[in-house]
């Protein structure tokens, strides 16, 4: 029996603005499983980060529900969601603005333990400290430097230690590795790998970086313009991708081999349309090339294709022999 | 037989602050060819980019100090040249695009002025010519040429990015300096111009150093690849050369920092600590510090860059002893 940790359920997150409605997020819907890593992809503005903090209640969402370990978690008051935080944490993308400049690493790590009561002796809230830095990789004589003192991978290590103090159960990675060299995207990447392992976490993983993903995601979400549109395993995803705009994603990676046959490039035209107001039609209609008039009559429903396979598009079963 | 269209010699940046002085660029030899196109591959801080600004003689002075033994391009002495004579060559000679479209564009012009500005200071046209053709070149990269009226905050991160192309490549310049050009963009939008750039490439005939720290961009577009660390050239040779016969443990270490797409488990090997301080150079080679196979020879004297077979240069000690190679080297034969 599959052990879901998160249910999310017609989640929408609007946004009122002076032209009209944005859609940032509309009628999202996914579970994962306890322990699992869901990887969610998409280009910029397509609702991926929106959708990570809308789950957290950091952004409120507009209508939907999100069940965390069986308990709706939108209709909890403020107090409650507050408790509930310790179990749901967030890294954020950029070390370089998500750090208090003020605070030393030892405060940072620390203050999410004594905001929240954790623990009140000022020894033990040290030697848990301690402890965290230890389990991050950050070295004992860093403990009292700023973050302007440290380089993005140390910084980015104490984003992490942050989110674990309160021993969380499900963390929100929201490009963690992006703002990094690839050297330091790399040990940044076996940590967490590391501590899904050892702690038995299970992450949102939020990028833009397919090649990460792939590495890293046990079951992978592309989004479009505030939609999911297709959602399998990382290996089903990237084997049989059905989508078109899957494939024009995965298509577009840049390979670093030299002498090996490229697989044909799918170059899409144009750019992602606006998400304010957006018609009833499939919000990928104007950039794909298969379009047919269906496309542009009505918004197509996310179906399961193949177990475990979902998408949303009119002409799936084209591209499912593929 | 093709004449270089660049010419480096022993390039060396400091930049003298207060207290310290950064050694940014540390005795960097290019040489380019025409039509050809460089990868210069780095991470942040190896001085890819100051590289770049010093062919352009941008580098601020001071703090920047800026030596070369040699700097031509298409037989021109760069290094010799006064202000508005580098001021002719930026453009018509040289050109650069940076790696934030969403900064580099002024705001208060429009598209089309601001490209037929340059065709207006380098070109003996009048303002109607400059439009047109400032319109042609929108049309080349691919905008609709009534849209030469609109301001940037009017188009999206790519659009503006393919304005930014147009102004670099107006006046037709034998030498492109893309530094990053994609990196602020999405993949299926970066794909589009880095196809448009491959395109326009061919049709002029452009050498184009490519600056950027995606190994699979550089396979995808360019013929030659030199890889930088702490501000030197320590491996430099054909896509081949570099890719499947890796010589330098760094760049050795760059390939395991890399997801694997077809081995999707497999484990990361990142390299171990981080880059030096660029004020505070190690004596020896600036890599043995992070390195798995540096030796006491390696922490005592700088590696030159010397040539191992063909085209294939590496800046690496180890090599001394005749029977040394890299994990990768093993695999590769």
């Amino acid at each position: 029996m599959a052990d879901t940790i998160l249910e999310v359920k017609n989640l929408k997150k609007y946004f009122k603005t002076a032209r009209g409605t944005l859609h940032a997020v509309d009628d999202v819907s996914f579970t994962i499983e306890r322990g699992k890593t869901l990887g969610i992809v998409g280009e910029s503005g397509c609702g991926k980060s929106t959708t990570g903090r809308a789950i957290l209640r950091l952004l409120e969402p507009t209508s939907g529900k999100v069940v965390f370990d069986g308990k709706d978690i939108t209709s909890l008051s403020a107090a409650e969601m507050r408790k509930m935080r310790s179990d749901m944490q967030i890294i954020f993308q950029d070390p370089f603005s998500s750090l208090d400049p003020r605070k030393t690493v030892s405060q940072t790590i620390a203050e999410p333990i004594i905001e929240n009561k954790i623990l009140k002796d000022k020894k033990a809230i040290e030697a848990r400290v301690k402890e965290l830095m230890e389990t991050v990789g950050l070295a004992q004589r860093l403990v009292n430097t700023y973050p302007h003192e440290l380089d993005g991978g140390r910084r980015q290590r104490i984003g992490i230690a942050r989110a674990l103090a309160m021993n969380p159960k499900f963390i929100v990675c929201d490009e963690p590795v992006s703002a990094l060299d690839v050297s330091i995207q790399a040990q940044i990447l076996n940590l967490l790998q590391d501590l899904k392992e050892q702690m038995g976490l299970t992450f949102i993983f939020i990028t833009h970086d397919l090649s990460v993903v792939n590495h890293f995601a046990d079951e992978i979400a592309v989004m479009y313009l505030g939609q999911l549109i297709e959602k399998a395993p990382t290996e089903e995803l990237f084997d049989h991708p059905i989508h078109p705009y899957t494939r024009a994603l995965l298509s577009a990676i840049p390979i670093p081999e030299v002498g090996i046959s490229r697989p044909e490039r799918i170059l899409l035209k144009g750019e992602i349309s606006s998400p304010i107001d957006p018609p009833d039609e499939c919000r990928f209609a104007k950039r794909c090339i298969y379009t047919c008039d269906q496309c542009h009559q009505s918004c197509p429903k996310l179906m399961e294709v193949r177990p475990g396979h979902f998408v949303s598009c009119h002409l799936w079963k084209d591209f499912l022999s593929e | 037989m093709a004449e270089n269209v660049l010419e480096l010699k022993n390039l060396r940046v400091k930049y003298e602050l207060e207290e310290d002085t950064v050694e940014a660029v540390n005795g960097v030899n290019i040489q380019l060819k025409q039509g050809e196109t460089l990868g210069l591959v780095g991470e942040t801080g190896a001085g890819k980019t100051t590289t770049a600004l010093s062919l352009l003689r941008l580098i601020d002075s001071p703090p920047g100090v800026m030596e070369c033994d040699k700097m031509e391009i298409c037989g021109e002495d760069v290094l010799g040249m006064n202000e508005s004579e580098l001021e002719h060559i930026r453009g018509t000679l040289v050109s650069m695009i940076f790696q934030d479209p969403m900064t580099s564009l002024n705001p208060v012009f429009t598209v089309g002025q601001q490209i037929a500005e340059s065709l207006l200071r380098h070109e003996k046209v009048n303002h109607e010519e400059a439009w047109k053709k400032a319109e042609d070149m929108l049309e080349l990269v691919g905008i609709p040429r009534e849209r030469a009226i609109e301001y940037p905050h009017q188009f999206s991160g790519g659009m503006k990015q393919r304005v930014i192309i147009a102004i670099a490549l107006a006046c037709s310049p034998k030498l492109l300096i893309a530094d990053e050009p994609t990196t602020a963009l999405d993949v299926t939008i970066q794909a589009q111009i880095l196809h448009l750039m491959r395109e326009l490439k061919e049709k002029k005939n452009t050498s184009v150093i490519m600056i950027t720290h995606d190994l699979g961009i550089v396979a995808e577009t360019c013929d030659r690849v030199a890889v930088m660390y702490a501000g030197k050239i320590i491996e430099e040779g054909t896509l081949d050369e570099v890719f499947n016969h890796t010589l330098h443990p760094y760049t050795e270490g760059l390939f395991n920092s890399l997801p694997n797409i077809k081995n999707r488990t497999a484990r990361l090997r990142p390299i171990h600590g981080l880059m030096p301080d660029p004020t505070d150079l190690p004596e020896g080679c600036a890599f043995a510090p992070r390195c798995n196979y540096a030796t006491e020879a390696c922490k005592k004297r700088r590696p030159d860059l010397v040539t191992f077979t063909g085209t294939h240069k590496a800046a690496c000690l180890a090599y001394e002893d005749k029977d040394f190679h890299i994990e990768r080297g093993k695999k590769n034969g």
